[in-house]
């Protein structure tokens, strides 16, 4: 079973890697663009049947380690 | 005659202050010790521990994240819990909130550079053990290095912040005025928790022991644990 989390900074926490991009791509041309943001993609392979007990671990991982609550959001996808 | 002051220092791997940080409580006449991460208890009798600058674990993940991982942050999380002494400096700060000891976070600067230079600092609060050599509104003058010291918090606690004390340091110019050079939330580069045993802060006050180096501001607010 393979579980993939998205984390992104939460909305009104200033991404500025995402701003950056915006301006970068703004400026190449992309006139259309109007916003960006960075986040990153953790993909877990994980030895798991059950798709509720994956992610009742993978969300336990989130708050334990891989995002940062203050600061950020997280989405899980479960993948049989 | 008095016993020496004993200081632990946490070494993570990618830690690259510990001696730094070692070197300036010798210098200030404390014992000290270097706690290696997978320890999980302490040694007996110490009076602070440090959680040294550097970059535990390359910064994966997130700066300090995986650190908080490691055995021994249980046995740092235990004593303060008791009430005893801990120092957080840049990555240590960094650690220190990642594992709830202090509020907030730390993001990247908002101009996304590494910044490693001098910076003034204003003292805002000093009725803490940390800052009681300095003087509220006293101009230091310490080195930042840092990429992610963008010190974020919720308005409403930030609320607290203030109305406890916690916020001990600004960044500002050299005549007090504020100078923000990383986004950090009001400007802020030093905090501590509500019971006052708990500090962090970005700047790095172990380079600032010598005069002779560029500045010995740091001396004075290490030695406030020397106090106690």
């Amino acid at each position: 079973m393979k579980a993939i989390v998205n984390v992104f900074l939460k909305n009104g926490v200033l991404d500025s890697q995402g701003k950056a991009v915006q301006h970068a791509l703004s400026g190449h041309g992309f006139g259309t663009v109007s916003d960006v943001r960075v986040g990153k993609q953790i993909i877990i392979e994980m030895n798991e049947s059950d798709a509720v007990s994956a992610k009742e671990k993978v969300t336990q991982m989130c708050e334990d380690l891989l995002a940062n609550t203050v600061i950020e959001d997280y989405e899980i996808e479960i993948q049989a | 005659m008095k016993t020496k002051v004993k200081v632990g220092i946490v070494q993570f791997p990618g830690t690259n202050c510990e001696y730094d940080t070692q070197n300036a409580f010798t210098a200030l006449g404390c014992e000290t010790q270097i706690l290696w991460h997978k320890e999980d208890t302490l040694p007996e009798g110490m009076d602070l521990l440090v959680v040294p600058g550097g970059f535990s674990y390359g910064d994966y993940l997130r700066s300090g994240a995986i650190a908080k991982m490691s055995p021994i942050m249980k046995a740092v999380k235990a004593y303060a819990d008791n009430g005893g002494k801990v120092l957080g400096i840049c990555n240590g700060f960094q650690v220190l909130t990642e594992c709830g000891l202090l509020p907030g976070a730390l993001k990247r600067n908002t101009g996304l550079h590494f910044i490693s230079r001098y910076h003034h600092l204003k003292v805002v609060d000093n009725n803490n053990t940390f800052l009681t050599q300095c003087s509220v509104n006293e101009i230091l003058n310490i080195p930042i290095a840092h990429h992610d010291g963008n010190f974020f918090i919720a308005p409403e606690e930030l609320k607290s912040l203030y109305a406890n004390g916690q916020i001990l340091l600004q960044y500002s110019d050299e005549n007090g005025n504020i100078s923000n050079p990383n986004g950090s939330v009001d400007s802020i580069a030093g905090i501590c928790n509500v019971s006052k045993n708990v500090f962090g802060l970005m700047p790095h006050p172990e380079r600032a022991m010598e005069s002779l180096l560029g500045s010995n501001d740091g001396r004075r607010m290490l030695e406030g644990f020397l106090s106690v």
